[in-house]
């Protein structure tokens, strides 16, 4: 049990650099590893023990495979994640030639 | 099951290293090194094809991150109304973990899964897709339509990357304001 | 040579590059053709196909990368991708439903096997590869423009 809680100490991690951080790219940084931590969670539970990867080998049986169906929606996921941090990067770029900076609590001040 | 420990342990210390830091690219390294722990942890967790996956797409989220923010950090400080934000988030987020201890319980134990869903993929998949890899089978048999939203996404954000990056508003406006003047 | 060296990075760079390029790129088809037989898969292949190409951006600039594989050429490539994809799904309505697997099944460990999953592994590739460097050069581009006006001013 208490892999899942370093799983979630990650993932909280992360949240805490969301919320506090000033800079734009310090906030992209923990959209990523909220991000890692949630995927992580997923291989965690689908995990069997002693079992062996859901791949077959020409030479041997194999009777225990771990658990197949999150892996594959794992595998979605992080190509999904990429998208979404190159739209978070664009945007940040787009701010920077904007205002100026990549500081959040500037980018309020100077309206129009 | 220590190495998933030690990799995890690794992982936590990464992360602190990549919120604290100063300097942008310093954190922007450090973000990597989690990743590859990451990679790492899922091969031995016996999932290759998620590892190989995670370890290339992390390699280009760095190399657009570095490519975007070279030469432009910026130095900064905080302003007033520090303590009060920093207790308040703090509070968020020790409530946020016991809530998630709390809930820890209904899951099944680490290493027994219940698969009620995927036992029968991995029984009948040899025999009714023809594919060995199992994985591969479901997300392009099984799940197909997961496939096809996630192709929907991909291509949606292309869409919105290319319309946030382009510049045929500003040169309307500049060319106005010459013509005024 | 003045012309080649004032994009891109150095010339031990430039020779290594050229080396592995080709290399990158092969070894994403393989692990992209390989899909239901080991590890890796559709996903995976396309973006090592990507990166083989932003690689050579990086080492040699933008100039040369853009005219191996032109704007109008990759964005041809991911539509087609997601055509394909698409085509092959509603194919499936010749045997029943939505997504059949109407291809025969072969024999398991053989290349040619397992129905519809090695076509749709290659249109799944050319999309995601296609649409990630199109992502990138977008980006770069981006970055160019904002250097240069910088540098007016």
């Amino acid at each position: 049990m208490s892999v899942y809680l370093l799983c979630f100490i990650l993932f909280s991690l992360g949240i805490y650099c969301i919320l506090r951080k000033r800079n734009i790219i310090k906030i992209i940084v923990g959209v990523i590893i909220a991000e890692y931590a949630v995927n992580l969670f997923f291989v965690l539970v689908a995990y069997r023990y002693e079992g062996r990867s859901p791949i077959y080998s020409p030479d041997q049986q194999i009777v225990n495979m771990v658990d197949a169906l999150p892996q594959a929606v794992v595998l979605t996921a992080i190509v999904i994640g990429l998208a979404t941090t190159a739209l978070l990067v664009a945007l940040a770029i787009r701010i920077y030639e904007k205002y100026g900076t990549f500081d959040i609590t500037k980018i309020r001040e100077l309206q129009g | 099951m220590s190495e998933v420990y030690i990799l995890l342990i690794f992982m936590i210390m990464g992360a602190i290293i990549a919120i604290e830091v100063k300097d942008l690219l310093s954190s922007v390294v450090a973000v990597g090194a989690v990743g590859l722990a990451l990679s790492m942890t899922f091969l031995i967790l016996k999932a290759p094809d998620v590892a190989i996956t995670q370890l290339v797409v992390e390699l280009l989220a760095l190399i657009i991150l570095i490519r975007a923010t070279l030469k432009r950090d910026l130095p900064f400080s905080t302003s007033g109304r520090w303590y009060l934000n920093t207790i308040i988030t703090f509070a968020f987020i020790a409530v946020f973990i016991v809530v998630g201890i709390l809930s820890f319980r209904d899951l099944p134990e680490f290493g027994y899964p219940m698969m009620r869903v995927a036992s029968t993929y991995l029984k009948e998949g040899l025999q009714q897709t023809g594919a060995t890899n199992l994985v591969a089978s479901v997300i392009l048999d099984y799940r197909a339509f997961d496939t096809l939203g996630e192709a929907t996404i991909l291509f949606t954000a292309v869409i919105g990357v290319l319309a946030v990056v382009r510049r045929v508003g500003r040169k309307k406006v500049d060319e106005e304001i010459d013509d005024e003047e | 040579m003045s012309k080649e060296h004032d994009q891109g990075m150095s010339v031990i760079v430039k020779t290594i590059t050229r080396l592995t390029v080709g290399l990158i790129m092969l070894y994403g088809i393989y692990i992209l053709s390989h899909g239901h037989v080991s590890p890796g898969g559709g996903f995976a292949g396309g973006v090592i196909i990507a990166l083989s190409f932003v690689h050579l951006m990086l080492a040699y600039g933008k100039d040369v990368a853009l005219q191996k594989l032109p704007k109008g050429a990759t964005s041809f490539f991911e539509s087609m991708g997601a055509i394909i994809f698409l085509g092959i799904a509603l194919l499936g309505f010749t045997g029943g439903y939505f997504f059949l697997n109407f291809i025969g099944k072969g024999e398991p460990f053989h290349l040619f096997s397992a129905g519809i999953i090695p076509l749709a592994n290659i249109a799944i590739s050319l999309k995601v590869g296609a649409g990630l460097f199109a992502i990138f050069v977008a980006l770069v581009l981006l970055k160019y423009d904002t250097d240069d006006q910088e540098k007016t001013k």
